[in-house]
């Protein structure tokens, strides 16, 4: 114990006397918390519709005002035919061009029913599909409206009787950093946490200094444990600026228990440093133990669940999803900060990551070698 | 009892295609109290025994003690009980002097005060730097707080694996008399260096190449064996005297050595020495000086490894 007491003495000392790490674990999450949400943003807004009306009529014209008052569309510049219209898309001036045929407003009144076409640039999968179906919803209003004006009192029935009102739980305004900002710090954490426990470790390496430890008597898991603790701390300490940034600055307030939070951010963190302690057994220099790490990093956050859904993905994607901590994590950030979810419903997922925390860590422990 | 004893270690690096032999079945033992030397070359496996004298590499066959302990089955004990300084600087450069001293000895659990008498010469000389970091310390200031991390928990053996490499001349002759004086603590020292004027200041050396040992004996001793007379040969055309030198049918040798050459006949006659003078004077040198001379480590060293280079 009295090792460990020594260890953690220097490696603390250490830490605080090196700027990059300061830098690195109050700052950048500060920033990055405060960038990332803004520049990661799924809402789609700025969408330029151009239309081409051949019909010149007073419904057209209805129509054309209704789309550009919304806050998501803008009018492209007028074109009077398709073809000058797909210049536009073209040129990166139009996203989706609205044609309205000839006898619009005529073939409404009299048959109750026209086309329309739409045509919609889809190099942006995001804005294409977004936009089309605010697009779509809008002129679904439109066409509602212009029935029951022209409908006969007596035919009520055929009017649309069937509205399908959406409520939105948990997230009731949809908000879209209520549902990021938890996310983002699982894998700013994360970043953090894989990065640097196993950095430190292969910088002793390097240096030669863990040539000078390997020949005294410290053991091997006190020296990791000094290793550990720090880099476990820090990673406490850097998600309780992120949760103060994203009080402060997004005004998310987590509806469950923050020491719920907090206990499975200390059997995370427990993992997280495992893999990367696991990571600098097996590097020799800080070079190869970034590439490893960010490797694993990179693939793991995509298939987290942060950005997108992990329900859509193919199989072997939730398999490795599943194995991963990062998606469990995040997974809980959101039941407990949105939801409000409890230590029952999270009991599977800190099994499942404090399974793989023993894993990792007895395998960094077995695999650290004093000699070669 | 020997402080330090290797039997037969064979050491190889690399893959099954490739492998460096480091270390060819190299023995050799240390007595208590002795200062021992190993000598050799870059690249002759000095490294490696004094790696696997420390328990840090486990050698491919043949055993090693330290202090009466095994280094592979007793490593730990090894580990309370020898001190050791590798070649590259390798303490914690954003620690402080004196956070470096403090932190080598509680891991031994041991306060500097208990041992302070050890380092006590060495320490004065770093002590009013001691706050300062020890990234920021010159060459010759980082060997002597490394020695002193290295002696902080009294160790019965010390390994110094080239000490005074990259040290300036004053720092090297200063360090050396910090060794005596250890040395005479009772202290087991087993120290390497590529420098052959270092060698006669141990009690014994190991002459080493390619991870042979080529001969154990005292300085005085070593130089003895030299099995032929040695000349040196000196003038102002020094290539072509070097030429003349080695093209003379009774020369078995010939090196350059500092400011002169130095050689040996395959056959200690009068008649060789003789010849060669009447060769090299028909020549037009100026100002030729030949001398007998004694000879010392370098050229016993050069001597016996000649047999590597031809």
């Amino acid at each position: 114990m009295r090792t460990l007491k020594f260890l953690l003495q220097k490696e603390f000392k250490q830490i605080f006397r090196s700027k990059s790490i300061i830098f690195s674990i109050v700052f950048a999450p500060i920033i990055q918390l405060i960038l990332m949400p803004l520049a990661a943003n799924y809402e789609v807004k700025n969408i330029y519709v151009a239309f081409v009306d051949h019909d010149h009529s007073s419904y057209s014209q209805k129509l054309i005002n209704r789309v550009y008052s919304s806050i998501y569309f803008k009018a492209a510049p007028y074109s009077a035919s398709y073809d000058d219209a797909m210049h536009l898309i073209e040129q990166n001036k139009a996203d989706i061009i609205v044609e309205i045929p000839q006898g619009f407003e005529d073939n409404l009144v009299r048959e109750s029913h026209d086309k329309l076409y739409l045509a919609v640039n889809a190099i942006n999968g995001t804005k294409a599909g977004v936009g089309s179906g605010y697009l779509g919803s809008i002129i679904r209003d439109f066409n509602q409206d212009i029935q029951l004006q022209w409908k006969q009192p007596g035919h009520f029935a055929e009017a649309q009787t069937i509205d399908v009102v959406t409520n939105n739980w948990y997230n009731p305004y949809m908000s879209y950093f209520l549902f990021m900002v938890p996310g983002l710090m699982v894998s700013l954490l994360t970043g953090i946490g894989a990065f640097s426990a196993s950095l430190n470790i292969v910088r002793e390496k390097e240096i030669g200094t863990i040539e000078q430890i390997n020949v005294t008597p410290i053991r091997k898991y006190h020296f990791l444990l000094g290793k550990l603790i720090p880099y476990w701390c820090l990673g406490m300490i850097v998600f309780t600026i992120g949760m103060l940034v994203s009080r402060l600055i997004y005004g998310i307030v987590p509806v469950g228990s923050i020491p719920l939070l907090y206990g499975f951010l200390a059997v995370y963190l427990l993992t997280l440093l495992g893999a990367g302690l696991l990571i600098s057994t097996y590097s020799d220099t800080q070079q190869q133990a970034v590439s490893v790490a960010f490797f694993f990093v990179l693939i793991f956050n995509f298939i987290s669940g942060i950005f997108t859904p992990i329900d859509s993905m193919p199989e072997w994607a939730k398999v490795l999803a599943y194995i991963s901590p990062i998606s469990h994590f995040a997974q809980v950030m959101r039941m407990v900060v949105l939801k409000g979810s409890g230590w029952s419903d999270v009991l599977p997922h800190l099994g499942a990551v404090f399974a793989l925390g023993v894993v990792l860590n007895t395998w960094a422990v077995l695999n650290y070698r004093k000699t070669t | 009892m020997a402080a330090i004893t290797l039997d037969n270690i064979v050491k190889t690096y690399g893959e099954k295609d490739q492998k460096v032999l480091a270390v060819d079945q190299a023995s050799f033992a240390v007595e208590e109290g002795e200062m021992f030397g190993l000598i050799g070359p870059d690249g002759a496996g000095k490294t490696t025994i004094f790696r696997i004298l420390t328990t840090l590499l486990l050698p491919d066959s043949g055993t090693a003690s330290v202090a009466g302990y095994d280094t592979a089955a007793d490593y730990t004990q090894i580990r309370n009980c020898v001190g050791y300084m590798p070649g590259r600087f390798s303490l914690y450069q954003d620690l402080t002097v004196e956070e470096n001293l403090k932190f080598f000895a509680t891991i031994f659990n041991t306060t500097i005060e208990e041992n302070y008498h050890l380092i006590k010469d060495i320490y004065v000389q770093i002590e009013p730097f001691k706050d300062r970091r020890a990234g920021k310390l010159s060459g010759g200031m980082k060997q002597k707080l490394a020695l002193c991390c290295a002696l902080i928990h009294k160790p019965t053996v010390l390994f110094l694996d080239e000490p005074t490499t990259g040290v300036d001349v004053v720092s090297r002759v200063e360090f050396w008399d910090m060794l005596k004086r250890l040395k005479a603590q009772g202290i087991t020292i087993l120290v390497s260096t590529p420098y052959m004027d270092e060698a006669v200041l141990c009690d014994r050396i190991a002459l080493i190449q390619s991870g042979k040992i080529l001969s154990v004996d005292t300085p005085a001793n070593t130089v003895k064996k030299y099995p032929t007379k040695l000349y040196a040969a000196k003038a102002s055309d020094m290539h072509q005297l070097l030429k003349d030198i080695r093209s003379y049918p009774g020369v078995a040798s010939c090196f350059t050595f500092g400011e002169s050459l130095h050689f040996t006949f395959r056959q200690d006659d009068a008649q060789n020495i003789a010849g060669l003078k009447a060769t090299l004077d028909s020549g037009n040198y100026l100002d030729l000086v030949i001398n007998e001379i004694q000879p010392n480590i370098e050229d016993y060293f050069i001597q016996i490894s000649e047999p590597v280079h031809a």
